[in-house]
């Protein structure tokens, strides 16, 4: 497939192009996945998440300057939410990446959720793919952050950043939206401010109280400001310490199986799911979501009815 | 099966911090149910062209009031050129005197648009742009 050989031989257009194909037309995923898969798998990918404010496109902005000093090439995928009501959005993240738009060793994609509810877009794993495949070491990806459920993060990157800021009570939050779970590294930002100290301690508290018996990484917690680019060794520092941690444990090896897995799972319930629907007859669905609504059908029984489409399969094994 | 969404790139190019304007359409458009990248204050022309090319837009907004138009916008449209996104429509609005308009137009400036403008009109504007392209 051209445009695939044109991404493997660093075109970054052609990466561009790819990305865009993914992320309107899934149909297209598996013919374009099936050229470039095999040539992905080498970067390592870390999750950023935290409120909205907090400084994640500011923080990526600075550890990605520092890592390109080390000579390794980024690329950075920034998700922002989808209005519900227009359809629109409105992708401001690259505001703080500005210094980083002209170096040829980074590439920046900003993505809407379209729908998602994960803190991510359902492209966004196979658009971390395309950078893979371009030959990007290290990839971030930047969540929504609103505070939901964030959890896929943690399937879809090999590091989680939980970045909180002091005074915002983003501590309790994180428990609250299950980040701490998934955090491999705090990073409390905004440290030129009151209260740093405090959230540290605060963490440090929490991750006593809910660290599982013998787990063998602890999350670091690390201050930093992200606007004066202090702090930002330590966190790269610990970026790569984690990654080594994830390859000696094994755990690394254990996170890209899980992924694989759930993504295995995600790609054939869709299928069928699609397929399913194909199957019906025009305004078949609706009839029978009414005769629901009108308590003339039950769900089980819809459902056990629409199986039956699908012959052993549908069948209760 | 995901929706193809128009995306459009806008950009303040140059030294200018009169942002209100920029901020004002980029709502707008999202409203309009685009996705719009903005990338906020001095922007090369160098960094407008390379954004355009990462993020795939299908438009360039250019947002300016600073009187710097006429030697930026020839610079942005040869850069994205050069990246082979010549056929990208670039749109304008801003602070420009309406003798300057033909010339831009005649560079491939596809529109421009002063103060007052309302935005359904810029939205109507890029449906139709698109629609010929
Ligand atoms: C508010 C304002 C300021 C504010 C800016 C606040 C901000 N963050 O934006 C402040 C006080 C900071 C300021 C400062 C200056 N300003 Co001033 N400012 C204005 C003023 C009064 C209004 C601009 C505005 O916000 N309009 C409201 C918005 C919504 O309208 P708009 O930007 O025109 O956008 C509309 C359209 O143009 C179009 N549009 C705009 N962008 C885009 C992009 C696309 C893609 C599309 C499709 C459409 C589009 O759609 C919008 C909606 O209709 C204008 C005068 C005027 N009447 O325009 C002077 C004006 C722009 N300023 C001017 C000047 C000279 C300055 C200063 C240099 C010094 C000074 N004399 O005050 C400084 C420079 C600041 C800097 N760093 O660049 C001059 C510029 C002269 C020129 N170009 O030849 C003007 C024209 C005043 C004048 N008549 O002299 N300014
Ligand atoms: N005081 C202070 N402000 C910061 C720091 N880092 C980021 N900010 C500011 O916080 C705001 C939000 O930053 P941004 O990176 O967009 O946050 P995001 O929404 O989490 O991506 C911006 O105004 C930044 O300038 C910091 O270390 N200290
Ligand atoms: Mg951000």
């Amino acid at each position: 497939m051209e445009i695939v050989e044109r991404l493997l031989a660093g075109d970054r257009r052609a990466a561009a192009r790819l990305m865009s194909l993914i992320e309107n037309d899934t149909s297209q995923a598996p013919r374009l996945m099936a050229a470039l898969y095999s040539h992905t798998g080498h970067a390592h990918i870390v999750g950023v998440t935290g409120s909205p404010g907090t400084g994640k496109s500011t923080l990526v902005s600075e550890l990605t300057k520092k890592i390109r000093a080390q000579g390794e090439k980024v690329g950075i995928v920034a998700v922002d939410p989808t209005s519900p009501f227009s359809g629109g959005a409105l992708l401001g993240d690259r505001i703080r990446m500005q210094e980083l738009s002209t170096d040829e060793g980074v590439f920046i994609r900003s993505m809407a959720t379209r729908g998602s509810l994960g803190g991510l877009a359902r492209a966004t794993g196979d658009v971390v793919k395309v950078l893979d495949a371009l030959g990007q070491d290290l990839i971030f990806i930047e969540t929504v952050g609103a505070g939901q459920s964030e959890v896929e993060i943690a399937r879809a990157a090999h590091t989680v950043v939980v970045v909180v800021a002091p005074g915002l009570g983003d501590e309790i939050q994180a428990i609250k939206a299950g980040l701490f779970e998934i955090a491999d590294l705090f990073v409390v930002n905004k440290a030129d401010r009151e209260g740093a100290e405090g959230a540290v301690a605060t963490l440090n508290y929490l991750l006593d109280m809910n660290q599982a018996e013998g787990e063998r990484w602890r999350p670091p917690i690390l201050k930093m400001v992200a606007i004066r680019g202090e702090g930002v060794e330590a966190v790269v520092d610990a970026l790569k310490g984690h990654r080594g941690y994830l390859k000696k444990s094994g755990q690394l090896e254990l996170r890209n199986r899980e992924r694989s897995e759930e993504e295995v799972k995600r790609i054939i319930e869709e299928a069928l799911w699609g397929r399913l629907l194909s199957r019906l007859e025009e305004g078949e669905w609706e009839r029978m979501m009414l005769r629901i609504a009108d308590r003339e059908l039950d769900p089980y029984a819809a459902a056990e009815k629409l199986l039956e489409s699908w012959g052993d399969l549908g069948k209760e094994g | 099966m995901a929706e193809r969404k128009v995306r459009i790139l806008i950009a303040k190019p140059g030294l200018d911090g009169h942002d209100r304007g920029a901020k004002v359409v980029a709502r707008a458009l999202r409203d309009a149910g685009l996705e719009v990248i903005y990338t906020g204050l001095r922007q090369t022309p160098e960094m407008i062209a390379e954004t355009a090319l990462q993020e795939d837009v299908d438009l360039v907004g250019l947002s300016i009031l600073s009187g710097a138009h006429m030697t930026l916008f020839p610079r942005i449209l040869k850069l994205l050129q050069e990246k082979g996104l010549g056929d990208i429509p670039v749109l304008a609005g801003g602070i420009i005197p309406d003798e300057d308009i033909p010339v831009l137009r005649e560079m491939g400036i596809a529109g421009v648009f002063g103060p007052g403008t309302s935005t359904q009109e810029i939205a109507e504007f890029i449906n139709q742009t698109l629609k010929r392209a």
